[in-house]
């Protein structure tokens, strides 16, 4: 008894330590300790600033996403994006004329983190939030900021219910418009009839596109000859989903799911000769720089994506993201810049002052969002639904020699 | 014989009047303007906390078996909870009401629970309550990734794998969807309801401690052969023990569930269930009091370190290996009682 115990204490210790080394990863350390340097110089400019001037000087925008933890790569990546894009818009001047002040807070992928990190935005006296990045802890805080009347607009949030609340926008596609953009794709492109499915059914992300794409893949009269799921528990092998495609002669395979485990499908499928057109999602953005992964074998993968690094339209972008953090942005830091232009496109064209009250910058949100449009990253001539839900063209990629080639 | 129960009531009262204590206090600051938006979203996940240990420290202090899978019967009790205030949304029509009849369906169905895994289990010796909580907890948790319940026309309709698989008419609602859980529960869970809740759960453990059957338990922890040959039901009253504390963890979930809008099994997985017994094991095996304070303290760290950015779970991780030495290290505790002899020492001298 005392012994198991003992066991499970430093099990737990020994899970707490790789938890905080999570976000130190070798991919990750370097950004991380820049961006930890350029945070507290941010913090301290900021700190001093918040002395000099009255509060209504300044725009305060709070962002909530996973800095630690399993999920970190989406949060640093949104974190590191916002922080650019908010420094480039004071060096440009500010929004609407008033420079921006900026804090991240961490929620660990975890709903209730998500409300204590909301919570202390809300002591920092934030006016706007960027985030939450992940769905679950999206739609958690997306409750309260409905309840605080508190504009928040999601990056990355994709389930249908993380906009549900009026005061919420996002910019990223929803889980059921991917899976239904990708069937249309795949049908209208005549890329396969018979298709093969991998999922992780324990997320909501892979789940819910699937239960689009079966729909509208049927109506365009594909046939799904096999769906096998997997959980994040079981996520190193999938020799019996594979040989279970390739029986059932699956021509196309789809992969609605993030890059860290597609690299290891594709290595499985390689290693069994299984080679049907790999079919991805924008999850699958950053296959590529996944560390020890043969790049070769995700020669010809298609994907679903609204953002590449190697596009010439976001050169700039990738550039500026490479020099302050030497990593390379994926499609959540995209979006996330995405989203701080689009706070500014919208204060400006409500013109928005700082000295409002959090409610009436909302309300004033509200109108001037459906209102903008903006090319962005992410697709251009971006337009917003009074739902919250952006329009813009899913584009398709494929790997081509080591890099993304849009079609 | 007289003096051990006056000591012992007035430990419990000196309990009771801590939590309320506490009360008042938050209470106070709030009317006075004092209290912070990060402090008063930490109070009901507190409570919460405060609940699970302590009912916790049931089992693995009183009964003296371990448990891994706490989460689990949180985890239950929290879908339960939330699947009957969603499902009678519009024949309750009272949040309050549908609330309170959600606590005792949570416990009751984390009871369940607890006694159909008790059954087979505290019949035997050793460590095998440890290892099947364990899988309860990892089995509970993969199966409501994949569970959907829809209701439509009065029906309940169940499936597994896919929303499609409910067949529901157009009129019908998803209630539980898969690895989205149960998004959008009302918030019903306050800090009052929180604190009350923490004294039922006190008065319940401390009672049944200071009665016949929880010294019936504690005989069985001491000493089985003992107290098998004076005649104690060992698994009935093991039995007991456990599904009082699964129950009480059921009624835990229920509150986790109705102060968020989003509740998904992913939570409630193994290092739930660890985080829980850690507040058990730093507040002292046994020790009730010792559980509240240890799960207020390592629930308000980690927040009140978030201006460390990187370091807090460094901090966090530190400052729970300090607290197990200076609690348990046999030279710690010999450098305590030191100190608390000087200071008796002292007191007796002035005194004097």
């Amino acid at each position: 008894m005392k012994k198991l115990i003992g066991l499970s204490m430093a099990a737990v210790l020994a899970a707490s330590l790789t938890a905080c080394g999570g976000s130190n990863t070798a991919e990750t350390t370097a950004a991380t300790t820049d961006a930890a340097v350029a945070q507290e110089e941010n913090e301290d400019g900021t700190g001093e600033s918040a002395e000099e001037a009255p509060s209504g000087e300044t725009f305060k925008i709070g962002m909530i996403g996973p800095l630690t933890g399993d999920a970190a790569t989406y949060g640093l990546g949104v974190r590191n994006a916002v922080e650019l894009a908010i420094k480039e818009v004071n060096e440009a001047g500010g929004m609407n004329g008033y420079q921006v002040e900026y804090k991240p807070e961490d929620d660990e992928h975890d709903p209730e983190k998500a409300i204590n990190a909301y919570n202390a935005l809300k002591d920092w006296n934030m006016q706007i939030l960027i985030g939450a990045v992940t769905s679950k802890p999206c739609i958690a805080v997306s409750a309260e900021s409905a309840a605080d009347n508190l504009f928040q607009i999601t990056p990355s949030g994709s389930a249908v219910e993380c906009i549900a609340e009026p005061n919420v926008f996002r910019v990223c596609f929803s889980d059921p418009d991917q899976g239904k953009a990708s069937a249309q794709y795949i049908a209208e492109n005549k890329l396969a009839t018979k298709i093969g499915v991998i999922y992780d059914s324990s997320t909501e992300y892979s789940t819910g596109i699937l239960e689009s794409f079966r729909p509208e893949a049927e109506a365009q009269g594909l046939e799904i000859v096999a769906e096998e799921a997997f959980t994040a528990n079981n996520a190193t092998d999938f020799s019996v989903q594979i040989d279970n495609c390739k029986e059932a002669g699956a021509e196309l395979l789809f992969m609605p799911f993030y890059y860290t485990e597609a690299s290891t499908v594709l290595k499985q499928c390689a290693d069994k000769e299984f080679a049907p057109i790999f079919f991805g999602v924008d999850g699958m953005d950053g296959i590529l720089s996944v560390k020890n992964f043969d790049t070769s074998l995700a020669e010809g993968v298609m994907l679903l994506t609204p953002f590449s690094a190697d596009e010439a339209g976001s050169q700039a972008f990738v550039e500026a993201y490479k020099a302050a953090y030497s990593d390379t942005p994926n499609q959540f830091a995209a979006d996330a810049y995405d989203a701080v232009y689009a706070v500014k496109a919208a204060i400006e064209q409500g013109n928005i002052t700082p000295d409002m009250s959090v409610s009436d910058i909302c309300e004033a949100m509200k109108v001037a969002m459906t209102e903008i449009t903006i090319d962005g990253l992410t697709g251009s001539q971006m337009t917003w639904t009074e739902a919250g839900e952006p329009n813009k063209e899913p584009k398709a990629a494929k790997i081509e020699n080591g890099a993304y080639v849009m079609q | 014989m007289n003096s051990v129960k006056r000591k012992k009531l007035i430990d419990n009262l000196f309990t009771y009047g801590l939590v309320v204590f506490c009360w008042i206090a938050v209470q106070a600051l709030s009317a006075t303007g004092h209290m912070t938006n990060q402090i008063n979203g930490l109070l009901v996940p507190i409570c919460m906390y405060v609940i699970l240990a302590v009912s916790l420290n049931l089992t693995v202090g009183i009964s003296g078996e371990l448990s891994l899978g706490h989460a689990g019967f949180m985890c239950v009790g929290a879908f339960s909870g939330s699947f009957f205030t969603k499902l009678m949304a519009e024949a309750i029509p009272s949040l309050q009401a549908r609330f309170i009849i959600a606590l005792v369906i949570g416990a009751l169905t984390a009871a369940f629970f607890g006694v159909i895994i008790g059954i087979p289990v505290l019949r035997l010796r050793g460590d095998y309550l440890a290892i099947v909580t364990l899988a309860f907890g990892e089995i509970i948790k993969n199966v409501m990734n994949v569970i959907y319940v829809g209701v439509d026309n009065g029906m309940l309709r169940i499936a597994m794998e896919k929303k499609a698989n409910l067949n529901l008419s157009e009129n019908g609602r998803v209630i539980i969807e898969g690895a989205m859980g149960i998004t959008k529960t009302p918030k019903a869970s306050t800090f009052t309801i929180g604190i009350v809740l923490v004294l039922i759960t006190l008065f319940i453990v401390q009672n049944l401690i200071n009665s016949r059957t929880g010294r019936a338990i504690m005989a069985i922890r001491d000493n089985r052969i003992a107290a098998e040959s004076v005649g104690l039901n060992i698994t009935k009253y093991k039995l007991l023990a456990f599904s009082v504390s699964a129950s009480l963890a059921g009624m835990a979930g229920v509150l986790y569930s109705h102060n968020l809008a989003s509740l998904a099994a992913e939570k409630f997985d193994y290092n739930m269930s660890i985080l829980i017994l850690v507040y058990v094991v730093l507040g002292g095996i046994g020790n009730i009091r010792g559980s509240i304070i240890s799960a207020i303290v390592l629930t308000l760290l980690p927040e009140l370190l978030r201006g460390m950015n990187n370091y807090r779970m460094l901090i966090y991780a530190i400052v729970l290996i300090i607290m197990m030495i200076a609690n348990s290290a046999p030279s710690a505790i010999a450098a305590r009682e030191r100190l608390l002899e000087k200071f008796q020492r002292k007191n007796t001298k002035e005194a004097a």
